[in-house]
This record gives C-alpha cells, structure tokens and sequence, in this order.
C-alpha cells in the first residue's frame, strides 16, 4: 500500500531513550497534520511510541514491521478537534453506515494516506485532502458522495472543494473516524 | 556529580532484606501498572520518562531529599538519562538500576533450603523478577536440578563453585510462563532430562520419560527423588518427593494459591484432575513434607530467610484452595475470572517443546511481564 509520509526518521540500531528522543525533535520541525515516519528497531519502541503520541497529544496511526524494521507512522497534531463546519450538507456516522449499502454512494476519505492505510471503513476510496484537486476526476459525479475524515474538520473543506467542482451531491460526515464504530480495515489484518 | 549504578543484585538484596528504597519507576504507565519491582518497604513514582524530556523540575517536590533515589526503566537507558537530569538539578543520592526491569525479571538468587543427609544439600533459586523457582539438589558431588530457567549459567557456575556435577534435570511440567532451561543445561552438562511423557507430546527433542513412582537416585549417598504424578495444571504435572522430606509441586500448589487448569486451553478438562491431585493425592502424604513449589506470586509469600517453602499441612488448614469442599465451587473458581494469561504463553510453551527456536532476544521478550500461574 503506498503509504505517503512527509518526512522520514532512522532511529534504527538506538536504544531507549533515543527513539522516542528523536521522534520528539522531529515532529518539532513539522506541521500540524504531518505525518512522519519512525524506523526502529528496538522493540520496546512501539509501547513507548504509543504512550508517548498519547500523551503529548499526536496521533499514533500504527506499527508495520518490514525485516526486523519496525516502521511506526504518527500525525502531529492539528486543532481539528475544535470543528466548524461550513459545508451545509452534513451527516452523522449512522447515516454513513446506512449509505454504505448503497450502490449510489461513495465514501471519500480524505485523511493522510497512513491514517487511511490502518484504519479503514472498507468500502471508502482514499484521496488525501492535499491530492484533491489533482484526483477529483477519479470520482464519479453522478454518485453520493461522503467525505470523511478523523473528526469533520478536513472533509468540510473536501465538502466545499468537491462543490465548487461541480459535485451535486456532497455530504460531510461528522465526526467521521474518531466516532466510528462500525466496520473497518487495515492494512495489519 | 556523577550518576551512580545500582546493580539488580543490590536491590534483589534490598527486597529481600525488606530495606528502605525510593523507586522511580520512568516506564509507560501501562508497563508500569502491568509490573514492577514489589517490596513492601519501597516508595514508588511512576512518572514515564518521555514526559520528563524537556526537565525534570515539575517532579521535584514529589522526590525525596535525604533519600537514595533508584531510578529503572524497561533495560537501563531511559534510567540513566533520567538520573543525570536529576544530578543536575542538584540531587546527590540517584542511582540509575543497570539493566532495569530485564535484568530484574532475569535475576537469580540462590537460597539454600536445607542441609540432607550424608552431606546432600537443597538450595532454592528465587527468581524475584518473575516469580520462579527453582532447585539444585546435591549429593556426593553430583547435582540435579529441577524446573531450570533458561538463565543457566546460573545454575552451571553455582554447581562449579560447590563443586558438584549436574547429572540430571527434571521439569514438573511443560512450563507455559517461562522458557525452560532444562534442554539447554541438559545438552551443556551431559545431564539426563527428564519430562513426564503426557506432557512431552509435541515435543521435537529427546528426553528421558518420568512416570509416576519412578525414583531417580542423586550421589553415591542415594537422596532419592520420587516421582508422583499430580495432573491438573497441565495433564503430565509431576511432583517429586525429595529425600522423604521435601515436595516438589510445581505449578499444581503453591503457598498461598493452587494452580491454574487453562494455560493449555483445557480448564474444563484438567479441573477434575487438580482437584483429585490437591483433595486426595496430596491428601495422602505426610503433613510434615515441606512444599517447594516452582513459582510464589506475591512478596508476602516468602519467609524471612527469602526462602518460598512451607509443612503441607500448614498449607492444608490455610491454603484457601485447599479448603473448598463444595467441588461445583471450586471447578468455578479455577475455570471462571482467571487472571489474563501470562505474556505470549503460546510461543512460550511452542518454544518448550522445541517446536521454535526464537533468539536471546526474543526469549527475554516472551517472558517479560509478570507471572500469572494461579488462582487464589
């Protein structure tokens, strides 16, 4: 699965505390919303990865393992949280779990490629918020289309973009990933 | 100022000798909460040490001043880090624990149990860390050792120090909490292994099969090790009586719970055979016999001399899994809520038999956390 990161970091052969060290300095130089790769090699480093992105309140999106490389994938964090939403046409998660049986409907993840990458609904369509316009046309606009992302914050903007596209039917789906409960896939399963 | 070191050897002492220690533990919270060093005269502080990256000043009032200060981590990096942020605001007494919570769960500390006759000898390995136990029985320069970790150096340089030859291993049973070190001290020394044959099954090595009254002799001066089988933690769980004084229970009593029937996926099974094993085999023997099982789970369970040893007959009148009459009460009791199953118990018991063959590293992995093998 190709899995887009915007920066890359070789903690490999380092002992705790290095990895976690490293990783601190590195999402320091990042954006909001980046994505940055971890390659370690300790093991310990996933436990401590994990409570650690808790902790100062980044994303930790998941752990592959290629090798004996353990390749972790964590989002700076964003002030998403606090959602306002623009785009008139918004639906919550239940009424996203009732349109995915649906052949008309197309779910549109906006999210960075590895958010996407573990942690899924199945039927959606990957296209990161920043690919939009370059990728629009692979969508179909005579469908329904839902944008989705963690919390509603990304995906109203998608929402807007598809609009001025001349998309007709677009809905935001609110929350989106961080209030679902319903079915997903990854790329660990 | 400097850091200083603290081995595990020293706070292995500190435990047993029930002293003083301020412990700040700097693992996740999780890892925290899962395991840690227990000692009733320790104070503890568990702050991870990714929060103390950017300075250690938000904890120092929590911190005592007149006080050693033993700072661990999951293998002795982040303990060291941590210490010299506190030398530099100005502590003096910190102490970074070499090796941390890995050199913990690996340590041994041999204890000696007993004197046997004709100059035999009993010594008990606690393994603090984890929980285990277990025993080197001499006799006329030759050893046995029975339940072996895999740390066997330990054993291999405790019986050149006496200067004994070990010449048989025996495991109770195929351990599923731990990584036997039977084999490997087996094809190191040239013992004999012994293992009960219900359990050997899946086994891919040879071994010698140890059946119910077997006895095996130690030493010209014949201490005797007699086999008695007692299923009901795994179906081949074999005690030994050793010497006619000593009760080797393995995982099926311990001092202060009794075994659990599920670590092979057969509780419902094997609850009929603990019970027979604990209400009437055991029932059977001399209350006098002195218990040596292979594992103690809570610090309260060792003596004073930091051995784990108890009369079966004490255990009979306040062993609380002993003392269950109603059998639909006890078959719920060691089959209904049971604590989680130790850390990767599958690939520990596939490793046991011989089935995979992971590194040093991935064994020490496997076994870390702690020991979950009974029911209280």
């Amino acid at each position: 699965m190709d899995m887009k990161t915007n920066a890359t970091l070789d903690a490999k052969g380092l002992a705790c505390p290095m990895p976690i060290v490293k990783t601190k300095k590195s999402m320091k130089d990042m954006e909001p919303g980046q994505v940055l790769e971890v390659q370690a090699t300790d093991k310990g480093s996933t436990a401590d990865l994990q409570a650690w992105t808790k902790s100062a309140g980044h994303q930790y999106l998941g752990t592959i393992e290629e090798d004996g490389i353990l390749k972790h994938y964590v989002r700076k964090s964003s002030d998403e949280e606090a959602v306002e939403t623009t785009h008139p046409d918004v639906v919550n998660n239940e009424e996203l779990e009732a349109a995915r049986s649906n052949p008309d409907s197309v779910i549109v993840d906006v999210r960075e490629s590895a958010e996407y990458a573990f942690h899924h609904i199945p039927e959606a369509v990957s296209i990161p918020l920043g690919e939009l316009d370059d990728r629009a046309d692979e969508l179909d606009k005579n469908k329904t289309l839902y944008t989705v992302c963690r919390t509603g914050s990304r995906s109203d903007l998608a929402a807007q973009n598809l609009t001025s596209k001349g998309f007709g039917a677009v809905y935001n789906v609110v929350p989106g990933m961080s209030g679902w409960n319903g079915e997903t896939k990854s790329l660990n399963q | 100022m400097t850091v200083k070191n603290m081995t595990i050897q020293d706070i292995a002492h500190k435990v047993l000798d029930n002293e003083e220690l301020f412990l700040l533990d700097v693992r996740t919270k999780d890892a925290y909460q899962d395991w840690k060093i227990e000692s009733g005269n320790f104070s503890y502080l568990n702050v991870p040490y990714f929060d103390l990256l950017d300075g250690v000043e938000e904890i120092m009032e929590q911190l005592p001043k007149n006080q050693p200060i033993a700072v661990i981590c999951a293998k002795g990096g982040s303990s060291q880090m941590v210490a010299e942020m506190l030398v530099e605001e100005g502590l003096t007494d910190v102490y970074s624990v070499e090796g941390g919570m890995k050199a913990w769960s690996e340590h041994l500390e041999p204890r000696k149990v007993s004197d046997l006759k004709d100059g035999g000898e009993l010594y008990q390995f606690v393994r603090l860390g984890k929980g285990c136990l277990s025993y080197m029985v001499t006799s006329g320069g030759e050893a046995a050792i029975i339940d072996a970790v895999r740390m066997t150096e330990a054993y291999t340089e405790f019986a050149e120090k006496l200067g004994v030859t070990i010449t048989n291993v025996f495991d109770t049973h195929l351990h599923a909490d731990h990584i036997s070190g039977g084999r490997r001290l087996a094809e190191t020394t040239g013992a004999v292994y012994w293992l009960p044959p219900e359990d050997a099954g899946e086994v891919v090595f040879n071994y010698q099969p140890l059946r119910d009254a077997d006895h095996v002799q130690i030493g010209q001066s014949h201490i005797d090790i007699h086999a008695l089988y007692s299923p009901g933690h795994t179906i081949g769980s074999t005690s030994f009586v050793v010497d006619d004084k000593f009760l080797m229970t393995g995982d099926i009593l311990f001092i202060d719970s009794i075994g659990r029937p599920d670590l092979a996926g057969k509780a419902e099974d094997w609850v009929g055979d603990l019970r027979e094993t604990l209400y009437t085999r055991y029932k059977e023997l001399s209350d006098e016999l002195i218990v040596l099982p292979a594992h103690f789970m809570i610090m309260d369970e060792l003596n004073e001399d930091g051995t784990v040893a108890e009369r079966l007959g004490t255990l009979f009148s306040r062993n609380h899994g002993l003392n269950i009459t109603n059998e639909e009460e006890f078959r719920r009791m060691v089959t209904e809520n049971l604590p989680p199953q130790p850390n990767a118990y599958q690939q520990i018991r596939e490793t046991n038999m011989g089935k995979i063959s992971p590194d040093h590293e991935e064994q020490r992995e496997m076994e870390i956390g702690p020991n979950r093998c009974a029911v209280r």
